[in-house]
């Protein structure tokens, strides 16, 4: 080999004698392991029919503590068999999934059954809905004073997994919270912690047939925050996420992102749906390559009506997106069909009904079609104090 | 200004149109002159641009030329600068602002760093006001089963961003190179995986420098076997499935350009392969960036042979060269066609390939037949160049 080497100068042949001499670079180039993953084309396959177009997903998986509340409001007990008749209406109402291919579940709502005996993911799935299931097991205050939180739920979540597949769970959602609006925060260390905790959570699932949901949710809160200053930081942590998916070997293909869409601060003016629907494109398509198959915004605190002019704004900016542009929604699915139900059994068909018109409404905007009346007109926003030191009750 | 740059990246990576590549520095160029039997002197480069840049029409197939810093201060026999001959095509002119590669300390046999950071600010400034919209910077990669190292994907990738960045400060658009180099015997999987690793470092780092996407353009490699793989070349359809799928899964929406380098492919090939892409890109769907070209041998090779055999044959070594261009610009647009008439290309299957294009410093095991590494001839004005660049 030395015979065929040409030195072009004294200083090129001391280069090569001195890296002669030294060890060669151990540093291997990191194994993606996500080829091999015996779940790769089912995950593939999960996510692209969760994400298909004109559909979205039904957040129904809050916590026991979260869900207690919301009965309250409507003068209802916090009890199991109240908690699993008000998911029974969810879940059977007729028609729904013409409009939602996927339902987010408590753990307790994963095991439940209907009334006449039926499993709730045999309901789900005779409707065409995929059943989901809430692994993180809620916020945890991070030290610092402002109020910054980490997600918990990796412990054993391999085995909680499995255990969930097997019931009949096709995918899983994990939220991290990441706050924004006051000084000093975000924190590198908040962004850095919350992404790490995703991009392990959704390595674990993809590995154990779960597709992941990754919800980086940069929260409404208050302070006059422009827009533009939610989609900074918005950019900065979706970057962080899909840097540490890749490196953690995360099938894209086989992802699904729940983000928040790009809104001022609560004492700042509302952003009309065109200027939310443009700031939230462009930080999509600044951060999200092509091959996540479905972008489900989370509602947040927006009103029923709010969040379905917005998606359709989002489908009209981008009806070529690569990526689906549609919903993965709690309160704007839920709180008027709650307040129309009351735990009363004589308002449960006309609530059901309310539910699938909020489900079509969303479904139009996800398929850049809807034109409007909204079924529920004119609500203001829907807010919920941040629940911490959860664990997963 | 970035809206500027948008525009101007947008422009460049707008449908059916690529850049041409003729960065070549001194030493490049001179070696393929020398190798046509031409003497490397400036009115020889001289006169061998003018051929590319006044051919009548290019600016249809055209829509930059990436000009090495000699070039972007010449004009043509008859006493017009290159860069408004060009503009008046509506051809924007690029500058190749890297100044090659050095070995990498605390990397591996063969890796590479690209040096040009310093004084790099000035250096834009002064090539912006020269006339250039855009800029070019060469890092490469080496892969075997152990390489691309860490440190060499993310010291390239640092690079490349801190490049980009001073670049968009300047007014210039940035074209980011991150050439993973087909040297060895790795598979079309692997260097699939590479592809990913070292293109999702690199638009990480860009994120991380706030580099304005929307005002950058990538220039990645296609993803192909290693030149000495086992089993050989591998069809179009492969080229595109795994260069698809890759890029997919680490390029954000907001670069509005994927613009191929040639690197070592035939003429034939690289048409073939890029057209092979888009038609890809067109089933898959949800490819929202063009997929072009930033060509520099696949579109001059056989040019070079015509003119270095007769300077006279000036027009129909331009027809050729439009040839060229055109059925690229074709490719690039999903709609080249086998059947009408051929590839252009006179060089047949001969591969553009010149042995090993990284750090020349130290050679890589070459059987007993293959040509040796090439010297490259010291660079004027300073510093060595060790390795002759696109």
């Amino acid at each position: 080999m030395q015979a065929k080497m040409q030195f072009r100068s004294a200083r090129t042949a001391s280069c090569v004698r001195a890296t002669r001499g030294r060890a060669q670079a151990k540093v291997l180039c990191r194994a993606f392991n996500s080829m091999e993953s015996p779940f790769a084309e089912e995950l593939k396959k999960n996510a692209a029919y969760i994400a298909q177009k004109g559909k979205g997903i039904l957040a129904s998986d809050e916590s026991n503590a979260t869900t207690g509340k919301r009965l309250q409001s409507v003068g209802v007990d916090n009890t199991e068999d109240n908690r699993r008749d008000w998911r029974e209406l969810l879940y059977t109402a007729p028609g729904l999934g013409q409009y939602v291919s996927g339902a987010i579940m408590f753990e307790e709502t994963l095991y439940q059954k209907a009334r006449d005996g039926r499993q709730f993911v045999d309901i789900l799935l005779a409707q065409g809905i995929y059943p989901g299931i809430k692994v993180d097991t809620g916020l945890q205050v991070l030290p610092g004073g402002k109020g910054e939180t980490t997600t918990q739920g990796l412990d054993n979540l391999a085995d909680r997994c499995k255990a969930y597949r097997k019931q009949g769970a096709k995918f899983a959602k994990w939220r991290a919270v990441i706050k924004i609006g006051e000084e000093g925060c975000p924190s590198t260390t908040a962004i850095l912690e919350n992404a790490h905790g995703l991009a392990r959570y959704a390595q674990i699932c993809q590995e154990n047939g779960l597709v992941p949901i990754v919800e980086p949710e940069v929260t409404l809160g208050p302070g006059d925050y422009s827009i533009d200053e939610t989609a900074f930081w918005s950019e900065r942590v979706y970057s962080h996420v899909m840097r540490l998916l890749n490196e953690y070997g995360v099938i894209l293909e086989g992802i699904l992102l729940k983000p928040n869409m790009c809104l001022p601060g609560l004492d700042a003016p509302v952003a009309s749906p065109e200027e939310v629907a443009r700031v939230t494109v462009r930080t999509m398509m600044r951060s999200i390559p092509p091959a996540v198959p479905g972008i489900h915004f989370l509602s947040g605190g927006m009103s029923e009506e709010e969040a379905t002019l917005n998606l359709q704004a989002l489908n009209d900016e981008a009806p070529n997106a690569p990526w689906a542009l549609t919903f993965s929604y709690g309160r704007a699915l839920q709180a008027t069909t709650l307040k129309t139900w009351a735990g009363k059994e004589s308002n449960w068909a006309a609530a059901q009904d309310i539910l699938v018109k909020l489900a079509k409404a969303n479904s139009e905007a996800a398929a850049g079609k809807f034109k409007g009346p909204h079924p529920v007109p004119g609500g203001g926003r829907i807010l919920q104090a941040l629940r911490t030191g959860g664990s997963g009750k | 200004m970035a809206a500027d740059l948008g525009s101007v990246a947008a422009k460049l990576a707008a449908p059916g149109k690529g850049l041409l590549a003729s960065d070549e520095s001194t030493g490049t160029i001179g070696k393929r002159l020398e190798k046509a039997g031409l003497p490397n002197t400036e009115d020889i480069r001289r006169a061998y641009r003018e051929l590319y840049y006044t051919t009548p029409g290019m600016g249809q197939y055209i829509s930059g030329v990436i000009m090495f810093k000699e070039t972007l201060y010449q004009s043509t026999a008859a006493g017009r600068r290159f860069v408004d001959v060009l503009a008046d095509a509506g051809i924007m002119a690029g500058i190749k602002v890297d100044e090659g590669l050095a070995p990498l300390p605390g990397g591996g046999d063969g890796e590479t760093y690209t040096k040009g950071l310093e004084g790099l600010e000035a250096a834009c400034r002064e090539y912006a006001s020269a006339g250039a919209k855009f800029a070019k910077w060469r890092a490469t990669l080496k892969v075997t089963d152990s390489l691309p190292s860490d440190l060499a994907v993310e010291r390239n990738a640092e690079d490349l961003a801190r490049y980009a960045k001073v670049c968009q400060e300047c007014g210039l658009v940035p074209v980011v190179e991150p050439e993973i180099l087909i040297d060895g015997a790795h598979s079309q999987a692997r260097f699939g995986v590479v592809t990913e690793r070292v293109l999702g470092a690199t638009v990480a780092a860009l994120w991380r420098h706030g580099v304005a996407l929307e005002g950058c353009l990538l220039k990645p490699q296609m993803v192909i076997p290693g030149a000495e793989a086992e089993g050989g070349k591998v069809s179009a359809g492969e080229v595109a499935r795994h260069t698809v799928a890759a890029l997919r899964r680490v390029v954000p929406p907001a670069i509005p350009g994927i613009m191929f380098l040639s690197g070592g492919q035939t003429e034939e090939e690289a048409t073939i392969n890029l057209d092979a892409i888009n038609k890809e890109a067109r089933a898959v769907g949800r490819c929202p960036w063009a997929l072009s070209f930033s060509f520099g041998r696949a579109l001059q090779a056989s040019v070079l042979k015509l003119w270095s055999s007769d300077q006279t044959r000036v027009t129909e070594a331009q027809q050729l060269a439009l040839a060229l261009a055109r059925v690229n610009s074709e490719a690039a647009l999903g709609q080249y066609s086998l059947a009408a008439g051929g590839h252009p290309s006179t060089l047949s299957g001969d591969s553009l390939r010149e042995n090993f294009r990284g750090w020349s410093g130290q050679a890589p095991a070459v059987g007993p037949d293959a040509a040796p590494a090439v010297a490259a001839p010291v660079q004027p004005g300073g510093g060595e160049e060790v390795v002759m660049a696109h």
